[in-house]
């Protein structure tokens, strides 16, 4: 078995058992669901409902109800892609990456985070879709026979990086996610005692056994998959960054954008981790699990990928000076000064300062001062990505052209919508799935487990 | 006759592990272990050998290598070339860095997606498969050896359950085998 120093903190807090373990995540499943969560789905639904309205609206209408004209062609839709696409970088990176580097602390909030990743990317497909207009002719961005001309797909075209990038990233941490759910469900199964719930879990389980050779694969599998989910991480965002960073549009054409996008998207998606994680634990009585060791983890980080983002934010800034491209430094001095400014300084508090307050122990192990900052930090990103594309458009070489973009309804609608419609996901997942990897768990209380560690563990010495 | 078994539940990994070493060491084959996680260092005590799942995908991440990079040939460079912003698709390795990331992404996709598919197939772990674990508990807080009588060809029943009893054996049961899949 493997040893933990002792003076590491524990992961595990108190005393449990693998029974205890199995009762803990599956107390919410097979209880009554508290009165909180009922409200909380209705609230999600609705305003996912109305997402869906507006939507609906969009296709039946065109995309001229969105608040784009002829100089800001790009605005809030792919700021929103972005924006979900790196939140859907937390889940797979704690997964993969932190499994890679044998952390233990991830086997608390991985599957969590992962549902979370799924859901964002659900989020941010949505809107390349619903930019096209005519969604269901979105089949057309796969390269097959085709019978509407003799051309194919632009293999050379990044926004045909994007399709294949965001589409296997899903697919796969899709599969990652289920293959680690499998035996969870199984646990589930053979507990349950109401048809139904036997029945679905059954199905959902896939008839696991737990034999020794499947848990041998099992362990292949989750390796492999991670190993190549973590490259997948990594590619995925800089693809998205290639969008503006392949162009020659001053402000979006820097060769910086893709490591500068992937510290952007981990630093956002585990900030949404955090504000998950914090009610999460609170609302599901997990605190035994994730805890202040776990919270201050993420916070650390948070704080380095945000220093790196505010690395790259100066040296952009350096960079359109250093050039000597008038229209580059333009760009730049237009973000900080001109109409968009707020924006501007909304990003830089947010991405750029705050994260600084974490080199402070007591503040990075506060769970009030992290839920504030996590939020701090989602707002801030949504910002970056608005600064990134709205400022550096709308002002172009012709200022006759120039001008502004305001949302309208729609676009706002669409927005709140998609906040709606992940909740109520994640609220049906944290109702009807194991929120905690159960079998990955148990693998560490004897390691990581505080009773284990201090000695005081029933009957524990006698094992050794 | 029905073929024998027998089921040996402990409430512990390690006391499982330990009690398999003394049950191999004294010529007892055990068939199969049910446990809800991996059991580390079981596999070469029971005889479990490793899997080759790795080498499957690998050989299914080079497939889609592959299968991208003729697809670039033959659609970009071959059926239709194209101009575009200065990147002419007249051939395939001057075109190639253009290429190179859903290149990648097709790697990743058939690697994971072909060993996903491979794994559920070699487990029979597939949608509505039935369950073949001997008792509920192996996926909550059991450890459960199972000892098939035909793999133990030398042995009695008695003999197996003496030797059980030496370990920290929590429960012990003989019962016909029954193959559910």
């Amino acid at each position: 078995m493997h040893k933990e120093s002792a003076i590491r903190e524990p992961l595990i807090l108190g005393h449990k058992t693998y029974h205890d373990i199995t009762e803990d995540v599956c107390r919410s499943i097979e209880g009554k669901a508290p009165k909180a969560w009922y409200i909380m789905l209705g609230i999600a639904m609705l305003v996912g409902l109305y997402g869906v309205g507006c939507i609906v609206y969009l296709l039946g209408t065109g995309i001229g109800t969105w608040g784009l004209n002829k100089t800001v062609q790009w605005a809030w839709d792919i700021t929103n892609f972005v924006w979900w696409v790196g939140i859907g970088h937390a889940g797979t990176l704690i997964s993969a990456v932190l499994l890679l580097f044998r952390q233990r602390w991830r086997m608390a909030i991985n599957r969590s985070a992962e549902a979370m990743t799924i859901f964002a990317v659900f989020m941010a497909g949505l809107f390349p879709l619903i930019h096209m207009g005519r969604l269901w002719v979105g089949y057309w961005v796969m390269p097959i026979p085709n019978q509407f001309g003799s051309l194919w797909v632009n293999f050379n075209s990044p926004l045909l990086w994007d399709v294949f990038a965001i589409s296997t990233y899903l697919s796969v941490s899709l599969v990652f996610w289920y293959i680690g759910l499998i035996p969870d469900f199984a646990t589930i199964r053979d507990r349950a005692k109401s048809p139904v719930a036997k029945k679905a879990y059954s199905i959902m389980s896939f008839g696991w056994s737990g034999r020794a050779k499947h848990w041998n694969r099992f362990e292949i599998v989750s390796l492999v998959l991670a190993g190549l989910a973590t490259p997948l991480v990594f590619s995925v965002h800089s693809i998205v960054s290639f969008d503006f960073a392949t162009s020659v549009i001053p402000g979006w054409h820097t060769t910086i954008f893709p490591p500068y996008f992937v510290a952007g998207a981990v630093f956002s998606g585990f900030a949404m981790v955090q504000t998950l994680m914090l009610i999460l634990r609170k609302g599901m009585k997990l605190e035994a699990y994730i805890h202040t060791r776990h919270i201050e983890y993420m916070n650390i980080v948070i704080m380095v990928t945000g220093s790196i983002v505010g690395v790259a934010y100066l040296t952009e800034l350096f960079i359109s000076w250093y050039s000597g491209v008038e229209y580059e430094s333009y760009a730049f001095i237009n973000r900080a000064t001109g109409p968009y400014w707020w924006a501007y300084w909304s990003m830089m508090t947010c991405n750029v300062i705050s994260p600084q307050l974490m080199w402070i122990r007591k503040l990075r192990r506060s769970l009030l001062f992290t839920f504030f900052i996590s939020i701090v930090v989602n707002i801030g990103m949504w910002f970056e990505r608005f600064v990134i594309i709205v400022t550096s458009i709308h002002r172009d070489y012709l200022p006759s052209a120039w001008s502004m973009f305001y949302p309208t309804w729609v676009d706002i609608g669409i927005f709140v919508g998609t906040l709606g419609l992940f909740f109520s996901f994640y609220l049906l997942f944290a109702r009807y799935f194991p929120v905690l990897a159960i079998s990955e768990v148990k693998t560490i209380v004897k390691i990581s487990g505080e009773s284990y560690k201090n000695g005081t563990a029933p009957g524990h010495n006698s094992h050794h | 006759m029905a073929e024998r078994v027998i089921y040996a539940s402990y409430d512990d990994d390690e006391l499982l592990k330990n009690g398999a070493k003394k049950l191999v060491a004294s010529g007892v084959h055990i068939s199969d272990v049910f446990s809800p996680f991996p059991i580390h260092g079981i596999d070469p005590i029971i005889g479990v050998k490793h899997t080759r799942l790795g080498i499957v995908s690998f050989i299914l991440g080079l497939s889609g290598l592959m299968l991208s990079i003729v697809g670039f040939k033959v659609l970009m460079i071959d059926d239709w070339p194209m101009n575009i912003g200065g990147k002419p698709n007249f051939s395939l390795m001057e075109n190639f860095p253009a290429f190179v990331p859903i290149a990648f992404e097709f790697t990743v996709l058939f690697a994971a997606h072909g060993m996903a598919v491979i794994y559920l197939l070699r487990n029979k772990t597939l949608p509505g498969m039935p369950a073949d674990n001997p008792y509920p508990r192996t996926t909550d807080d059991r450890f459960v050896m199972e000892i098939r009588m035909s793999d133990n060809n030398g042995l009695s029943a008695s003999e197996i359950h003496a030797k059980l009893k030496e370990t920290s054996v929590i429960e012990i049961e003989e019962k016909d085998y029954v193959v559910i899949k």
